[in-house]
């Protein structure tokens, strides 16, 4: 027994000595958390965290080398598939860079269905991040509170659009359609209802303790770092950074509504969820201001060779009728030219660089994702934290790994 | 109050049945599926436990991240070819009973994605029990596969389902482990034979559920 | 807008009148293409005094195996300042695709210079870990090449 006690304080001198040795854990590609098919090793210093490898790659589609195969119009269905709680905002970067290179104008209409549509999704994609990145943190029932409420947004994304999830709405040009009668009415329901579930993920998530000290001082990144890291969207304005391209770079006439950048100073991961959580309250001004905007009017752009026309048209008219079959058949050639186009996704910057060589293909269709660029910085927000952070610092970033790995 | 009162009321003590028929009710009532979500189609897996479309009503909600405690294994998402031999480990850390469900085109037959990157379905890789098609498919398709494979596991055989051999069984499960299928006498007939060179090296030994599909 | 992008290209010039090759004009953008062994020195200039204090964006593009030069890196430079986009090229021959790092300037480049690497297989000299990103390591070619087939070279088997 004697031995047995002496034995205990030599026991925790050891403890409290750093090991020596340092131990390799591969996190993923198949783990809950990881939000897709990460894989992290994950160099450990006990339950510290001594460096992050991020291997991506395992959801690799070849989709920019599949553009060059496919016409512009056809593009726009890859598109879908790339960050895929944002499809909208993907196919509105495509379709923008394709208009910028044919320098087409677009009706007044379109455009505002446009924001309105763009907005309803980033509600829907900031819904999953915030469920997923409660149930990496033990909170259950936030999870099913947010795709309550998603599952509303797809529903109106439905309507409009036919498909759920994969709309390919946006079209070259405009629009696919445009939308349904009533639908007006059933945003505005939806606008009437939503603040309510913002005070119920308020009251669970926000006030929570548990909640508070997991994200608060977790994975910092300072100001300077965040930028150099090349860090974009609501990760880069927790960091102290106002930057959002629909102020600063603004497109399809965001320079018109009225909204707030929210920004916070800290970079932890405490302040990216407070970011998105204010940014929530954001898009819904804006889609209550574009429901407002929302005048009659021609939802596509008069161009009859590269606009597919009305089916109404193509039963009245010869050259309707000729042109659809041109274009579905042959595709539109695009004049030469190269153009970069960024857009405000819902995790940052989303751009297409589209090279066209002027055939009815694009040369090269290159998309920097946000997500790409926001997982390289795990490393530097990850060092020195426990392990159980590092799940909290992936939830905070809001990965896709269909736009990582493409 | 429910169940008993009426069972009782209506059934003797002793019921005959056929074995094949307990067990796989049994079976079909408690799916455990994998989470294995890989692209779009895992957030609509997501979608369908979550609150409107209730996966529990059929059983099949415990998802379990660890492939050792589950049954059925989700494919939802295209399929990567370096992500091809991580699913098929996945698959083969599963125990007996396995069910695979493909959700989606891409899982199904590459989908949209023609190219060098992704694996054209994931039957090229392990076996699939019910295709879902869709792009991706709506919960109520998924709800809908679930209930198909129940049917379907109450049509299987008991015997077809052996993995291990008894002894084996009885080596692989010690105190606080499962059985795993990993190193099976199955396997190791196969490193017999791979080492006296009758054949070449597989990249896993087929179980005997497999080798029935084959055949 | 682009009367200010004009600015920052003279001012290139005035730094180096050899730091520019060509300048192209298109959609509200400015392409400078400039030499291989100028493209830190132009990098740093415009980051460091310029106030271009972000890589957005990194590709390579293939423009065909009959091209020559055949091979082009673009970069695209945003400036969280000023808010402006610069995109600079540099052109590279097939027999050296070769062109200096970035990361020394840029962290975010990383990454980039790996995927540029892996698809369209150019070499980033002094990068300091240049390996497969996307594909898996044991992947024969560069798929974004014009002359890699979009099936790739042979049917997916797994024995």
């Amino acid at each position: 027994m004697a031995t047995a006690v002496e034995n205990i304080p030599s026991q925790l001198e050891v403890m409290d000595q750093p090991l020596e040795s340092e131990m390799t854990l591969s996190m993923g590609p198949q783990h809950p958390s990881t939000h897709g098919v990460l894989r992290l090793d994950l160099k450990l210093d006990g339950e510290l965290v001594v460096n992050v490898i991020p291997d991506i790659g395992y959801l690799h589609t070849g989709m920019e080398k599949l553009f060059e195969y496919k016409k512009y119009q056809q593009g726009i269905v890859i598109t879908d598939r790339m960050d895929y709680l944002n499809p909208l905002g993907n196919n509105l970067a495509y379709v923008m860079a394709a208009e910028k290179l044919l320098d087409l104008e677009i009706p007044e209409r379109a455009q505002v269905i446009r924001v309105l549509m763009c907005e309803l999704q980033r509600l829907a994609s900031h819904m999953v991040w915030l469920g997923t990145s409660a149930l990496d943190l033990g909170a259950m029932s936030v999870f099913f509170f947010c795709f309550r409420q998603r599952e509303k947004i797809l529903n109106l994304i439905e309507a409009a659009s036919g498909g759920r999830m994969t709309p390919s709405y946006f079209r070259i040009g405009g629009l696919m359609m445009d939308l349904p009668a009533g639908f007006d009415n059933r945003v505005k329901q939806f606008l009437d209802d939503f603040p309510e579930a913002l005070s119920t993920f308020e009251t669970l998530v926000t006030g929570n303790t548990i909640w508070q000290s997991r994200t608060k001082g977790i994975g910092v990144i300072e100001r300077d770092e965040a930028i150099n890291w090349g860090l974009t969207g609501p990760s880069l304005r927790a960091s102290g950074v106002e930057l959002d391209l629909r102020r600063h770079n603004p497109y399809t006439g965001y320079e018109k509504y009225d909204f707030d950048i929210p920004t916070e100073t800290d970079g932890d991961v405490w302040s990216r969820f407070r970011v998105r959580m204010r940014e929530l309250n954001e898009s819904h001004k804006i889609v209550r201001q574009a429901l407002e905007r929302l005048k009659p009017g021609p939802t596509k752009a008069d161009a009859p060779k590269i606009v597919l026309p009305d089916r109404d048209d193509m039963r009245k008219h010869m050259d309707s009728l000729i042109h659809h079959f041109l274009i579905v058949a042959e595709g539109f050639n695009v004049p030469p030219g190269e153009v970069y186009h960024a857009i405000e996704a819902s995790k940052g910057e989303l751009g297409v660089y589209m090279k066209s060589n002027g055939g009815p293909k694009p040369e090269r269709v290159h998309f920097r994702g946000p997500s790409f660029v926001n997982l390289a910085a795990l490393p530097v927000m990850s060092e020195g934290e426990m392990v159980a952070d590092v799940v909290a610092i992936i939830g905070s970033l809001d990965i896709v790994l269909g736009e990582i790995d493409r | 109050m429910g169940l008993e009162n009426t069972l009782f009321e209506s059934l003797p003590d002793v019921v005959t049945v056929k074995l094949d028929a307990v067990v796989n009710w049994a079976r079909k009532s408690s799916l455990w599926p994998a989470t294995f979500g890989l692209a779009c189609c895992a957030i609509e897996m997501m979608n369908t436990v979550s609150a409107r479309n209730d996966l529990s009503r059929f059983g099949a909600e415990t998802f379990r991240a660890s492939p050792r405690q589950a049954d059925v294994m989700i494919v939802s998402g295209r399929v990567s070819r370096k992500m091809a031999p991580v699913l098929r480990r996945i698959y083969d850390q599963m125990p007996e009973p396995k069910w695979v469900i493909s959700m989606g085109a891409c899982a199904t037959s590459g989908g949209v994605f023609d190219n060098y990157a992704i694996v054209q379905g994931v039957d090229k890789i392990v076996p699939v029990d019910i295709y879902v098609p869709g792009c991706p498919p709506r919960p109520e398709m998924l709800v809908h596969a679930i209930t198909m494979l129940q049917d379907k596991i109450m049509k299987e055989s008991v015997k077809d389902r052996r993995d291990t051999f008894e002894m084996e069984s009885r080596e692989s499960i010690v105190p606080g482990t499962l059985p795993v299928t990993e190193d099976t006498a199955l396997e190791r007939e196969m490193h017999a034979k791979v080492d006296a060179g009758n054949t070449a090296r597989p990249y896993t030994v087929p179980s005997k559920h497999e080798r029935r599909r084959s055949s | 807008m682009t009367e200010k992008l004009h600015g920052y290209v003279e001012k290139i010039k005035e730094k180096n009148a050899d730091w520019v090759v060509a300048v192209a004009e298109g959609h509200g953008e400015i392409t400078v293409t400039v030499p291989r062994e100028a493209i830190l020195d132009v990098c740093s200039f415009l980051r460091f005094e310029q106030g271009f204090d972000m890589l957005a964006d990194l590709c390579g593009g293939d423009r065909g195996p009959e091209e020559d030069p055949r091979f082009e890196v673009n970069y695209h430079l945003f400036s969280t300042v000023h808010y402006m986009r610069l995109r600079l090229k540099v052109l590279l021959s097939e027999d050296d695709p070769n062109v200096p790092t970035l990361t020394t300037l840029w962290q975010t480049a990383n990454w980039h210079e790996r995927e540029t690497y892996d698809l369209v297989g150019i070499k980033f000299t002094g990068h300091p870990d240049l390996r497969r990103i996307l594909l898996p390591s044991d992947f024969d070619g560069h798929a974004l090449r014009k002359d890699y087939p979009l099936r790739g070279y042979e049917p997916y088997s797994l024995n």
